[in-house]
């Protein structure tokens, strides 16, 4: 097995990552994913489309996002020094944007009006329809029936924005349902529609597209972490649900040598109970969503459901480069539980005077066992990939009170 | 000669359109596939497509969903499906099963003891609905080394590009997806079907099955005019699921006979 190889040039040209990736979908979508390929390598190299995408970027996302030193929380921990990138103080939330605007710009491009989405927690669902009434597209975003349940707040706010959110009662009513609906909304209409995927999973070209317009996240850290740490950290840690965030400031540390490269998955309940969505740490290769790629499954190469208390960790897949960088080596993966993410939600919140995603929470707790294990000058970036306003309900119900 | 081969040189000898039901496997029971599937060939039958459940059926519309879902539900797999193509084949010789499915559980149970144990259980072909020629190749090349014919589809969508890599890849038939959609939707644009047909056919030399959306006799003897023959799958589905568990079997039969009646009053060979 290669390990680390540099330059660091993957996919290939058809979109695998090693023995990963690819293009595993149903005939109908086949001319509609090579439309999108072309489409996407002649924009990605324009200065036109480049300098909008950085326009819109800095202007309406309100980019670049900073990096912040964590003293106090470092301190409390005592050990390394702990940065975050604060991805959660973008317009809407969450990094989710900085990828949707790239395809809607696309879409756009390709003259497609009406653009599709699937979402778990509803974030990437808010994302799209934020960006759909920037652009005035007609938008459709479906999600699991369950998540529409849980996450009433997010369904207003795509109302609000003028999205259709439609419920999927199928399966187990939840992203990996939505995203199967998604699909079929696509196979149905792929003349007129862009279907706008929300991570770093699904058929080629989406896993390369969705994290080259998130590595503007790794690139930022790249420039701020000299000016405010005074050097490049020695570990950067993010988690990992299909992996888009991770994705986004892994890739530009990829190939810089000495930086360690964490993924940290929900272990929910616990790895050792089952109910968790840890696909690379728990799961086998296999193929899913237009992609091979680490699954959680049963024997029979059923899918198994997932579960963590963060809905956007809470799927059975991941992005095909991230198993790539698990085999290779170049990163790692580990999984943090539903009580301790929640623990260092709470310690966010009380040190730091920052509301965390739980999503985001998961890698916090991951560096909060790691930096007492290091001396106090070793640098750790966390990426803060949302912002905890969307998580009100779910961490006062663990508190035992309801709004 | 495979058995898939025979079955549409004899349709053609005797100038008749083939009928290709399909089935999941293990819906409404597994106690029922296998007489359901020799109901199906005495009601007119000459190739059965049994579906391999899968927990994220994509390419599927609402209706094979809900099969797939039941089936599971009652712990049905693919060695189990197999299984029930042994039994079937100890009363059925000829009659050549198509298994369709999705390539997670295949992968599951590997690519090569899948193959062996397909082999070995009677399969005639397997169709994969997401591995596209590029992405299987060594199986593609594995089922046709065990004298398997691995099926593709082809799409609206498709281009002609893609009726040559389907060609190569495939045999046995291409099965022609008559819309842009999922399985089971209603909207057939024959015009479309007529114009693409017959370019297809004479690109890939290759018989060509047309399906998705064909709902009765009437849609089946339009497109069967056209084609070399006609799968039928989610109003079969919904014939089970509407139908008192000791019914389905005289339901099914009736319904498929029918769809067998008005194929054989089509006059000629396929456009």
């Amino acid at each position: 097995m290669r390990t680390n190889e540099l330059p660091y040039s993957f996919p290939d040209d058809r979109g695998h990552f090693g023995p990963y990736g690819g293009v595993f979908v149903s005939e109908t979508l086949i001319p509609a994913l090579e439309e999108l390929r072309a489409a996407y390598a002649a924009s990605c190299k324009d200065p036109e489309f480049i300098a909008e995408f950085e326009y819109e970027l800095k202007h309406y996302v309100g980019r670049p996002s900073p990096v912040y030193y964590a003293k106090r929380w470092s301190e409390t921990l005592g050990g390394a020094r702990i940065y975050l990138k604060r991805e959660d103080l973008n317009h809407t939330g969450a990094h989710k944007v900085n990828n949707c605007i790239g395809q809607a710009m696309l879409a756009r491009r390709m003259g497609k009006r009406r653009v599709i989405a699937e979402t778990g927690a509803g974030q990437h669902g808010v994302a799209t329809a934020t960006v759909a009434a920037r652009y005035g597209m007609e938008c459709v975003v479906y999600m699991g029936s369950e998540d529409v349940k849980r996450q009433a707040a997010n369904v207003y706010r795509m109302k609000l924005l003028g999205a259709n959110v439609v419920p999927v009662e199928s399966g187990s009513k939840t992203l990996k349902d939505a995203l199967n609906e998604a699909m079929r909304d696509w196979v149905t209409n792929v003349e007129s529609t862009f279907y706008i995927i929300g991570t770093v999973a699904g058929p080629h070209p989406y896993p390369m597209m969705v994290r080259d317009f998130q590595s503007v996240i790794g690139r930022e850290c790249l420039e701020q972490m000299p000016e405010l740490a005074g050097r490049q950290p020695d570990c950067v840690i993010a988690c990992v649900g299909g992996g888009s965030n991770a994705i986004g400031i892994f890739h530009p540390y990829i190939d810089v040598p000495g930086v360690r490269l964490i993924g940290v998955e929900a272990a929910g309940e616990g790895l050792a109970t089952g109910h968790h969505a840890a696909s690379l740490t728990a799961g086998r290769p296999g193929v899913l969503h237009g992609n091979r790629t680490y699954l959680l499954q049963n024997e029979d190469g059923q899918i198994i459901e997932t579960h963590s208390i963060s809905a956007g960790l809470d799927y059975p897949g991941v992005g095909p480069e991230h198993a790539w960088l698990k085999d290779s080596g170049r990163a790692e993966y580990v999984g943090i539980a539903d009580a301790e993410a929640l623990q260092a939600f709470h310690d966010c919140c009380r040190l730091e005077g920052i509301i965390p995603a739980l999503e985001s929470a998961h890698a916090l707790a991951h560096a909060a066992k790691l930096a007492p294990t290091m001396s106090a000058d070793a640098i750790l970036l966390v990426n803060l990939s949302g912002r905890g306003d969307k998580d009100m309900h779910t961490v006062a119900e663990r508190s035992g009170l309801r709004f | 000669m495979s058995r898939i081969e025979s079955a549409f040189q004899r349709l053609s000898e005797s100038g008749r359109r083939g009928l290709i039901p399909f089935i999941t496997a293990g819906d409404p029971s597994a106690e029922l596939t296998v007489p359901l599937m020799h109901a199906l060939v005495r009601s007119g039958a000459d190739i059965l497509e049994l579906g391999v459940p899968f927990s994220d059926p994509m390419a599927d519309g609402p209706t094979i969903q809900r099969a797939s879902e039941r089936a599971l539900a009652q712990g049905m797999t693919l060695r189990k499906v197999l299984e029930l193509v042994s039994t079937f084949r100890r009363d059925d010789a000829d009659t050549p099963v198509v298994l369709m499915g999705y390539a997670n559980p295949i992968e599951a149970m590997g690519l090569a003891a899948f193959t062996e144990a397909a082999r070995a259980a009677g399969v005639d072909g397997v169709l994969v609905v997401d591995y596209p020629p590029e992405e299987c190749r060594d199986f593609a090349a594995a089922l046709t080394g065990a004298g398997l014919d691995p099926i593709f589809l082809l799409a609206p969508t498709s281009t002609e590009q893609r009726f040559d890599d389907v060609a190569e890849a495939g045999s046995g038939y291409i099965y022609y997806v008559s819309l842009k959609g999922v399985t089971g939707a209603r909207t057939l644009d024959f015009d479309e079907i007529a114009a693409r047909i017959p370019l297809i056919r004479a690109r890939v030399g290759m018989p060509v099955a047309v399906g998705f959306g064909i709902r009765d006799a009437e849609s089946a003897q339009r497109i069967g005019a056209l084609a070399d023959a006609v799968v039928i799958g989610s109003r079969i589905i919904e014939e089970i699921e509407n139908s008192p568990r000791d019914r389905v079997l005289a339901n099914v039969s009736e319904f498929i006979a029918g769809v067998r009646d008005a194929l054989d009053r089509i006059q000629g060979a396929p456009q």
